[in-house]
């Protein structure tokens, strides 16, 4: 049981770097970008293909975080600069991406007997679920601070700015395209990154695993920031990381009651529906936005 | 100095909703000039900004501002020497961020948007002092969110934070148009006091016709993509009210409305 509860509560951390990149382009940008569910198995992908190619396991994350901007950047230009609108341009990367993924890594892959980031910590004899507790929790730790810190910058300001009113930003004499390209470029880098460590945490990589992956962020991102939004000092990072860990529990908790694992996108649709009902019914009290 | 030069702006070209507004129009503000437009809806005031602003494409003529031919320049790099404030007030602030959020963004303008702290702790008693002279008590709510502010201290924040750096151009669509009257009557003479103190060329739209005739040293009156009157100086201070409202009606009269 408390094996069951170090796994699901690991998985909420390491989606949560997925939630992250979500929180940016849904709750900052109000940009729902659907290339996520193409860049996270390129996060994937990379670090697969690499890892067998004798990489150290910590710089394929850098390096998936790398292509996954590059992914972010082709959503951002097809949207910005050739005027196709938001989701479209999500999609259209995403479709690429399916071929391109392909292309890396083939249909299939598999670790197993490769080193991880998470096997190569030098912690003795620590057993593999709490290394990877361990090295999820700090990952996420790390970078919520840094983009807390970020999020305080004049640039920070910037891309907040440009989600919540544009015609600021562009009196300001800022390009506002180039902010939502940033915004993309950053958002995408987290979820190849989020993709990398689930490749390596399942030891396997399969070109279908990005289904569903950003539903799953929306949800994450909906849910953290709904339940929170009472309490002001709690940031908009920690809702995304709690959001995260609560919904990859309930998913785990209906597995737990018996449905079955094909039933499981089936399960996070609906769950995702619900909390998007609950969510509306929520803001129809707000007098001003 | 702002100057167009045989402005075209035909919309929807080549639709059978093809509506020609401006044909060869041209139009020259002076350096320092506070210039009032009046007008009928549909009669291109709005346009006449966005053209200035570069918010919609021409399809003829140029746009001059200080000698530069800026035609081609996109909107948002007009924006280094221009300020502008809108009909609505929720279109000059950021309704998430708290005031002091929203004046460091302000004050940051043509400055480099790197990656030091947004807010600028030793600017905060600036902020204040120029927040208390809106005389709205906003000095005091640094940390509150500018979407919690009425409209029209939001349109006092929008018109502080467009005017905060140094400009040269003021351009304020119908700025007064969504308050209440004595608000209105506050937001128009801080207008007034700023365009004074930093001697600003501004080009002011506006449906209310006293505040055209008190207010500015220029009155343009528009109709059908045409200055249908134009006075200046003596001859403004000399138009009153009952002067626009006559010619307003004669344009009418002349529709068939």
């Amino acid at each position: 049981m408390l094996d069951l509860f170090i796994k699901t509560v690991t998985q909420g951390l390491i989606y949560a770097l997925l939630s992250y990149g979500i929180y940016i382009t849904y709750k900052i940008l109000d940009f729902p970008d659907l290339t996520v569910d193409g860049s996270f198995p390129l996060g994937a992908a990379v670090t697969a293909v690499l890892i067998t190619n004798g990489v150290n396991p910590y710089l394929t994350l850098v390096i998936a975080m790398a292509i996954g901007a590059v992914a972010g950047l082709c959503t951002g230009i097809i949207h910005v600069k050739l005027h196709v609108r938001d989701l479209l341009a999500g999609i259209i990367t995403m479709t690429a991406l399916f071929s391109i993924n392909l292309q890396i890594a083939g249909a299939n892959m598999s670790l197993l007997g490769s080193d991880t980031i998470f096997s190569l910590l030098p912690l003795g004899d620590m057993g593999l679920i709490y290394r990877k507790l361990l090295v999820s929790f700090v990952l996420v730790l790390i970078f919520k601070f840094v983009l807390d810190l970020y999020f305080k910058t004049k640039n920070g300001l910037l891309l907040r700015g440009t989600g919540d009113n544009e015609n600021v930003i562009t009196t300001l004499a800022i390009d506002s395209g180039n902010m939502k390209i940033l915004g993309l470029v950053i958002a995408n880098a987290f979820v190849a990154l989020c993709g990398a460590i689930v490749c390596q945490e399942q030891r396997a990589f399969s070109a279908t695993m990005g289904t569903g992956q950003m539903v799953f962020g929306l949800a994450a991102v909906i849910i953290g920031t709904t339940l929170f939004k009472r309490f002001s000092f709690v940031k908009g990072t920690t809702c995304a990381v709690m959001g995260s860990i609560i919904y990859k529990t309930c998913i785990q908790a209906a597995l737990s009651a018996g449905l079955p694992a094909n039933l499981l996108k089936l399960i996070t649709a609906v769950l995702f529906l619900l909390i998007l009902i609950v969510g509306s019914i929520g803001h129809k009290g707000e007098a001003r936005s | 100095m702002i100057e167009l030069q045989n402005v075209s702006k035909i919309y929807n070209q080549g639709d059978i909703t093809e509506m020609c507004l401006f044909d060869n129009f041209s139009l020259t503000i002076p350096d320092g000039q506070f210039l009032s437009v009046v007008g009928s809806n549909g009669s291109g005031k709005t346009s006449l900004l966005n053209i200035i602003c570069g918010s919609i494409p021409i399809e003829k003529g140029k746009v001059i501002i200080g000698g530069k031919d800026i035609t081609k320049v996109p909107e948002y790099k007009r924006y280094r020497t221009i300020g502008r404030v809108y009909q609505n007030p929720a279109m000059g602030t950021c309704p998430s961020f708290t005031i002091l959020e929203n004046m460091s963004l302000a004050d940051n303008k043509n400055k480099r948007f790197g990656l030091t702290s947004g807010v600028n702790k030793k600017r905060i008693d600036y902020y204040r002092s120029e927040l208390a002279s809106l005389g709205l008590g906003l000095e005091d709510k640094l940390d509150v969110k500018v979407g919690s502010l009425s409209g029209g201290q939001r349109q006092a924040m929008a018109l502080l934070m467009s005017t905060l750096t140094p400009l040269e151009f003021l351009i304020l669509d119908e700025h007064t148009a969504a308050l209440d009257p004595k608000t209105a009557e506050i937001i128009m003479e801080l207008t007034d006091k700023i365009v004074k103190e930093k001697k600003l060329t501004a080009v002011m739209v506006t449906h209310n016709l006293r505040y055209a005739v008190d207010y500015g040293d220029r009155i343009i009156m528009m109709h059908k993509g045409q200055v249908v009157l134009d006075k200046e100086n003596g001859e403004k201070e000399r138009t009153q009210v009952k002067d626009l409202l006559t010619i307003f009606n004669e344009i009418s009269i002349e529709c068939g409305n």
